[in-house]
């Protein structure tokens, strides 16, 4: 099945990337190719198969609920492109500043 | 080899194997030091061509190799690894000293604590020689992808080392490393073993912890060794597996004790082909070089059948759903603002400011309501920087599969997939104890050969995606070298939790041969 320019510039917004518009152009071809290679497992049969999210069986794993030491603050900032000691600075959100 | 003069042993160090310096590490006949050195100086001279090395600490290895030294002198206990050096795919952190996953992202990134397999290797006294150049985020078969240049395979340099883990594969097959990690999440581990000549382990999924293994896709990645033989390889994991408590996906059994098990030979091994591993688009010096090889195992009593896993042939396409899906949800984080890249806010907000102004001027209504806001244009530029063209393909890729009204065709369809995939080598285990075939439809291909033609790359890991799907456990061990000189690779696969029987049965095969053992000549 191929995807269309307009779909893929709505799939950039929700993947959170700016594409330019040669980017847009390959991207849109490239998909369409591989979209269309997978199509490959519309000829399977898969009426009443258990999907298999993960390689084990994976259970609920419990530890005890007591206080532990965690990441300190500056340790958990010291990465940050951005920061006021306190908390992580991102550009505003509400109104314009 | 014989050991005649101290000079002799410096000029050599580097072609013993992880087992054999650490034999004579132990009875110190040579230190530690002089054995770091070694690669170092071995590093020095062929990685300018390679580029196997993203960051190599000097001065943080000598020194922890002197401590080691000096504990081993005083007659102080030391670890099971202790004096040896390993390279570290740059995927696993490494406390606050760079973690790049060979991306613009995190250049600059230093986490603030060590992988657990890291954490492991420090407390096992081995010697953190440095982080190794890869796919971005793991995310290739070629290491083309690497946003600081490829590396190069050390038979013939024109060509790829084979991906992701190409940095840690070169560096062993160059004689940089004796040992090495990477991780496989579809081949990622066993593709470049093949095409470098070295030995390669996938381990089962939850048999080595991923905490501190940055994600890419979580149901699938699995971090391994690389080295140079089945035994090094067996001495690598018996000190990185095993349960541990902050990674609940890690299997809490008893690790066997590899290193001591692997010279006991299989009696009565079955052994499986898939005729599905021997049809179309496999090369046939690589076909004839693995049919060689099972006929060893052959000579050994083995016994040989066919087989057949019958969705073989649907593994690509589960898994460029399945990796992408989980890719896009784990890439989510670099947004610019935890850590990381990001993009710079003033050009950001002047292009914001541009394109208002243009959108007034034409009385763009439904354009101005459509703009970003300075929030989302601003992971929007950080994530068009910071990511390469293959990171950016499978985010949007994933989060397309993902999407509202696509979630079930590709998504969940790929999960009953998988199952099936999983049930044919349940089935296939009920009747053979490994399976053996290719790990790669050809040998190293050139630079440049495929980076147009993203599907071709994916197709390249035919042979060793399923083993990541199903979960099972997989190796690759050098069998033998194409016309060109390049080397080939065998793939072996267990059933879960059977790593004992694939490094056994890798032994047995390089006890009687000598393919792991060749050498690329880089004075040519």
């Amino acid at each position: 099945m191929a995807i269309s320019r307009e779909e893929v510039e709505k799939v950039a917004l929700l993947a959170r990337l700016q594409l330019d518009d040669a980017e847009l152009a390959t991207m849109t071809e490239q998909l369409g190719d591989i979209l269309a290679y997978v199509e490959l497992l519309g000829e399977l049969d898969t009426a009443g198969v258990e999907p298999m999210a993960h390689a084990l069986d994976v259970c609920d794993v419990f530890r005890t609920d007591a206080a532990r030491e965690s990441l300190d603050r500056e340790k958990a900032l010291a990465n940050a492109p951005k920061h006021d000691g306190k908390c992580y600075r991102v550009p505003a959100v509400l109104g314009e500043s | 080899m014989e050991w005649s003069s101290p000079r002799d042993a410096a000029m050599s160090l580097t072609d013993l194997t992880a087992t054999q310096l650490l034999d004579r590490l132990r009875k110190a006949e040579i230190t530690s030091v002089g054995v770091t050195q070694a690669f170092l100086d071995r590093i020095d001279k062929v990685d300018t061509t390679i580029r196997a090395f993203l960051r190599v600490d000097r001065d943080g290895a000598l020194a922890q190799a002197e401590a080691i030294d000096a504990r081993r002198q005083a007659g102080k206990p030391v670890g099971p690894l202790a004096g040896l050096p390993v390279a570290i795919k740059d995927v696993l952190c490494t406390a606050g000293e760079p973690t790049t996953c060979a991306s613009r992202m995190l250049e600059h990134f230093r986490p603030p604590y060590d992988a657990t397999v890291v954490a492991r290797l420090r407390a096992a006294d081995a010697v953190l020689l440095g982080k190794t150049n890869m796919d971005e985020f793991a995310m290739g078969g070629s290491n083309e992808n690497s946003a600081f240049g490829p590396v190069r395979n050390p038979w013939d340099t024109d060509r790829i080392p084979g991906g992701s883990s190409g940095g840690s594969a070169a560096a062993v097959a160059a004689r940089m490393a004796p040992l090495a990690l990477g991780s496989d999440t579809g081949g990622s581990i066993r593709c470049p073993a093949a095409l470098c000549g070295v030995t390669g382990l996938k381990p089962t999924y939850g048999r080595v912890s991923r905490y501190g293994l940055v994600a890419f896709a979580s149901s699938l990645d699995q971090v391994g060794p690389m080295t140079r033989s089945a035994e090094d390889a067996a001495l690598l994991l018996s000190v990185v597996a095993g349960h541990d408590p902050a990674d609940s996906t890690s299997v809490n059994r008893p690790v066997p004790d590899y290193a001591k098990a692997i010279k006991q030979p299989l009696s009565g091994l079955r052994i499986g082909l898939a005729r599905e591993h021997f049809g179309e688009g496999l090369d046939a010096e690589v076909e004839r070089a693995v049919r060689e090889a099972i006929r060893v195992y052959e000579s050994f009593g083995a016994t040989v059948r066919e087989i057949s896993l019958p969705h073989s042939k649907y593994a690509v396409a589960t898994y460029y759903i399945i990796a992408p899906c989980e890719a896009s949800s784990n890439l989510a984080r670099y947004d610019g603002a935890h850590y990381g890249y990001r993009t710079d806010e003033k050009s950001m907000l002047a292009e914001l400011e541009t394109e208002r102004r243009a959108l007034e001027v034409a009385g763009d209504r439904d354009g101005l309501e459509a703009m970003d806001n300075a929030l989302i244009r601003m992971y929007r530029r950080t994530r068009a920087e910071g990511f390469g063209p293959e990171v950016k393909r499978r985010v949007m890729l994933g989060t397309y599969a993902l999407s509202a009204g696509y979630y079930d065709a590709y998504y969940l369809k790929a999960l009953k997939v998988r199952r099936l995939i999983r049930e044919d080598f349940d089935k296939a285990f009920e009747q053979v104890d490994l399976l053996a075939g290719p790990v790669t439809p050809t040998p190293a291909f050139k630079l440049g050969d495929k980076v147009d033609d993203p599907l071709s790359m994916y197709l390249f890991d035919l042979f060793t995606i399923s083993a990541n799907l199903a979960g099972i456990a997989a190796m690759s061990i050098p069998c033998g070298s194409s016309g060109q000189g390049l080397p080939i690779g065998l793939q072996l696969q267990a059933p879960p939790f059977e790593e004992e029987r694939l490094l056994r049965a890798a032994r047995m095969y390089q006890s009687a041969t000598n393919w792991h053992t060749m050498e690329p000549d880089l004075e040519k």
